[in-house]
């Protein structure tokens, strides 16, 4: 039963001079070929061209309703944003992930709390000082 | 018989994640089922954590430039100061750098020397082509009297986007000397882990720049 697997199949690239992806033997070439990597990096700079020039055409056009330009731009950034997240820097759900996205989240909790939290606050101390 | 091996090889559920240990997987005391983790995905966590803390430094210069923005003294802002098409070609820089930076990570995983020098060759003239017209503009704002001294909206806007600014100059350092390892050193594992954490850095500016020209130059340009 045993005899099937060997030190390698488990060997997690922690010798000196060796790196493999657990799950994959040595050498190995990566999953996949060189086409669907292309397309992955292509897709992402598509889409990401795509929301860039929205974002840079949004101020002087007539598609989006005037005070609502300001949200359309931010939602196109943090649109932007989940696509260079995805496409460039490969964040999926695969196990090898997990600690990436759960950091990530952590990070954006104290973005969020570092950026709106000062607006607020100084948003109202400006206010009760006039 | 052969379900453990062939999910492992698939790289589907390789650590077993919510499963009771696979039949024949040995114990590896202390590490779980699967073993540790493997030395790349380490690797990339902790430079992932320090993109992370260097987001969070950004973060509070976002926030300062936010709350300052409308601290003028009198001086111009940013409609008066700003021109979107000299945005518009340093993000198309920054985004095209950001696209060969990918493709020379193919070429590494690929072996290819060639293809790797070429596409960190094209990045790094698309990044400096992107520090070169920060400069120019930075220059401009300078020769019209409106430099980090003239009020504090000024201030924080030279600092936020000069760190960026700083943060891109210091990765094109490290591509050259990435450029050279890969020529010198060819792709040893610990070099291949460098550039990992180099293309992890540069796609995370390239995250900051979305911040900048969309938080400070085009919603900059629609404020009064």
């Amino acid at each position: 039963m045993s005899s099937q697997y060997s030190d390698e199949d488990f060997d997690a690239g922690s010798r000196v001079g060796e790196d493999h992806v657990a799950g994959q033997l040595p050498h190995e070439p990566p999953a996949g070929g060189v086409r669907s990597e292309l397309t992955g990096y292509a897709i992402g700079l598509v889409l990401a061209a795509a929301l860039t020039a929205a974002a840079f055409f949004s101020p002087g056009s007539q598609a989006i309703y005037g005070p609502g330009i300001v949200m359309a731009v931010v939602v196109l950034g943090l649109a932007q944003v989940g696509v260079h997240l995805v496409f460039f820097l490969h964040m999926t759900t695969s196990p090898d992930n997990t600690n990436n996205v759960l950091a990530l989240a952590f990070g954006l909790i104290i973005v969020s709390i570092v950026v709106f939290g000062t607006i607020w606050a100084m948003y109202h101390m400006n206010h009760n000082m006039i | 018989m052969s379900a453990p091996s062939s999910a492992l090889r698939t790289g589907q559920d390789p650590y077993h994640l919510g499963h009771a240990p696979a039949t024949g997987v040995p114990e590896y005391t202390g590490h779980g089922a699967g073993g540790p983790a493997p030395k790349r995905v380490v690797v990339g966590y902790g430079f992932w954590l320090f993109i992370l803390t260097d987001v969070i430094l950004f973060a509070s210069f976002f926030a300062a430039y936010a709350v300052l923005v409308h601290a003028r003294a009198g001086g111009p802002g940013p409609r008066d100061l700003f021109d979107l098409r000299t945005t518009e070609i340093e993000t198309a820089c920054l985004l095209l750098s950001s696209f060969t930076c990918g493709l020379a990570s193919i070429a590494v995983a690929r072996r290819s020397l060639l293809w790797t020098e070429v596409a960190l060759a094209v990045t790094g003239l698309l990044g400096a082509t992107f520090i070169g017209i920060e400069i120019h503009e930075f220059a401009r704002l300078v020769a019209v009297g409106a430099g980090p001294d003239r009020s504090a909206f000024l201030s924080a806007f030279f600092t936020l986007v000069g760190c960026h600014g700083v943060h891109v100059t210091a990765g094109l350092l490290w591509l050259g000397t990435m450029m050279a390892q890969f020529r010198a050193k060819g792709f040893a594992q610990n070099i291949r882990h460098r550039y990992l954490c180099y293309s992890l850095f540069w796609h995370a500016l390239d995250i900051i720049w979305i911040g900048i020209f969309s938080g400070v130059y085009i919603i900059g340009v629609l404020m009064q």
